[in-house]
């Protein structure tokens, strides 16, 4: 569903990505696995039209979303869930989900509603805290706020970018729970994750990202046996 | 301020009433002209203050050229009452759709502009508008300003006494709140919150920040441009002097002493500050200190101003509920 062709991307002088290609299919789970720095925010970040191509294609179905605008982007049900949970502080929990269901411009009220409603049953942890600031919220609950917030425009495809970043281990458990729970509904995600292991555990498919370029691909299983991304990321 | 709040939830229909008894009442209480001039002052600034917090309290931009909206509103109703001879109501829509208008495009070549440089085209504007105001003696007598705007009259009834512009313009007043509250429970203002909160995120949830920051600036021009109107037609005489950087200034003054991003809050400032003013008014040029001292105490003893930040509207209503639970939440931003 998604096609990324020889994207590259540049911050001035400093070329972040060197032509890229990848392709997620529908309803899998592609992971992007690399170290710091090595581009991978930067390629979400492309892909959602926060930050300018240099040159390459991206497809959507088949068709060119390449030098779209964000919202423009969100529209065709692309969700993105940046680094860094970024959830609004001072709104409420429920403030925050629906400020997500506003990449949906036709939605209405009741639709919105039922959203809502489906994202408390995904998590019940923020019905609860519903009326409570977004910044109080721990560090999980956070992250989960913000996956809630971006599946509020009942997205086709989801792009995670460090959803396990800074949370404990049983919580990273429970997020990696959760991205099955959401390819079960039938979507697709895009993840990016240091947590290399899990992801690539949970991956129909896998790219290995190295100062912007692709060095490596293959199914989840493949990259977890390759000696090369056992040395480097798997520690092992 | 705890307990204030407190006796406000458990009294709630009881403070409304009375509150609404005195504002309604408050002229046959105080029929004297010289009070009702200051009440009526009063009203104009909480239209004013309300229409800056547009920007300043709900999407987050400082703005500090307040008086330039006020001006185009101001000259727009001079002119097209007594050049045109336009009658009342006329006259306020096209001047508050004019200024609702420049509000919409200053939102294009400010939109990349983030903090101070933000409020320095603000004030840039601002200055643009007077200066125009002051040298295009053509059509605005310049210096002179413009004499004798005609008394308001609405369907053959003409304001005559300042308990006359009271009552219309308290009632301007609660048609532009309620329209501000019903723009906030909107996506509309959802869409404003989010961007104020975390611009890079809102346009991350796919929020067109450019479209949702001109329709904020839209109304806001438009709220202050109805202001600088009633003004025009009450004081009956508007000169490029009313409309200096600092007239703008007492705006945000106001806005921040009451509390930004609530609907409270202005009114308080308004409220409080015009009557400081006016109370000091014996010690003519030297109230500007106290008046200095009063917004600096202010940002040293409550930064959130009187209402508070924490108690955005849009909070309040939620807040309202755990409150009677007894497990009402005190919240900090910090993630």
């Amino acid at each position: 569903m998604l096609k990324v062709t020889d994207m590259a991307v540049s911050y001035g002088q400093f070329q972040a990505l060197h032509g890229i290609s990848l392709a997620v299919k529908k309803n899998q789970i592609v992971s992007l696995i690399g170290a710091n720095g090595a581009g991978k925010s930067t390629t979400l970040m492309a892909i959602s039209g926060m930050v300018p191509k240099d040159s390459g294609e991206v497809l959507l179905d088949g068709e060119p979303i390449t030098d779209l605008k964000p919202h423009f982007i969100s529209r065709r049900r692309v969700a993105h869930v940046p680094e860094g949970r970024h959830v609004f502080p001072k709104l409420s929990v429920e403030d925050n989900l629906l400020t997500g269901a506003l990449a949906d411009t036709t939605i209405t009220k009741a639709v919105e509603r039922q959203r809502l409603e489906e994202m408390y049953a995904l998590f019940p942890r923020l019905k609860e805290r519903r009326r409570q600031n977004g910044g109080t919220l721990s560090g999980g609950e956070q992250q989960m706020l913000a996956i809630g917030r971006a599946m509020m425009s009942d997205p086709e495809l989801v792009m995670l970018d460090e959803p396990s970043m800074g949370l404990a281990p049983v919580l990273v458990e429970e997020i990696f729970a959760l991205i099955l729970r959401i390819k079960a509904s039938g979507k697709t995600v895009l993840l990016i994750e240091q947590n290399a292991i899990m992801a690539l555990q949970i991956a129909d498919y896998a790219y290995v990202l190295e100062l912007g370029n692709i060095t490596l691909q293959g199914t989840g299983r493949e990259l977890l046996g390759n000696e090369e991304v056992k040395r480097a990321y798997l520690g092992i | 301020m705890a307990k204030c709040k407190a006796f406000y939830q458990r009294y709630k229909r009881l403070v409304w009433a009375a509150a609404a008894a005195a504002v309604l009442a408050f002229p046959l209480l105080f029929p004297q002209e010289s009070v009702m001039t200051i009440a009526v002052r009063v009203l104009i600034y909480m239209i004013l203050a309300s229409g800056l917090n547009i920007a300043n309290g709900y999407i987050g931009l400082f703005n500090i050229g307040s008086a330039g909206f006020m001006c185009i509103g101001a000259y727009a109703a001079a002119l097209l009452s007594t050049r045109l001879g336009m009658s009342f109501v006329p006259t306020l829509l096209l001047s508050v759709a004019l200024t609702a208008g420049v509000g919409a495009l200053l939102a294009f070549p400010t939109s990349r502009f983030a903090g101070f440089y933000f409020s320095i085209t603000t004030m840039g504007f601002s200055e643009i508008v007077r200066l125009t105001a002051l040298n295009w003696v053509s059509l605005t007598r310049g210096s002179n300003g413009i004499h004798s705007i005609p008394k308001p009259s609405i369907l053959g009834f003409t304001l005559q006494t300042s308990t006359h512009y009271y009552y219309m313009i308290l009632l301007i007043l609660l048609l532009v709140l309620f329209c501000i509250r019903r723009i906030l429970r909107s996506r509309v203002g959802r869409a404003w919150l989010s961007i104020r909160e975390n611009p890079d995120a809102a346009r991350s949830l796919g929020v067109p920040i450019t479209l949702y920051k001109s329709l904020n600036f839209m109304v806001m021009g438009l709220i202050l441009g109805l202001g600088g109107c009633l003004m025009a037609y009450y004081y009956r005489y508007i000169s490029p002097e009313m409309f200096q950087i600092d007239n703008g200034h007492q705006v945000l003054a106001m806005v921040n002493l009451g509390g930004l991003g609530s609907i409270a809050g202005p009114l308080m400032g308004a409220a409080i500050l015009s009557v400081c003013m006016e109370a000091l008014r014996t010690m003519a040029e030297y109230r500007m200190i106290v008046y200095a001292l009063i917004v600096l105490a202010m940002m040293w003893l409550r930064p959130q101003g009187i209402v508070g930040a924490t108690n955005t509207v849009m909070v309040q209503r939620r807040m309202a509920k755990p409150a009677k639970k007894g497990r009402q939440q005190k919240v900090r931003g910090g993630v």
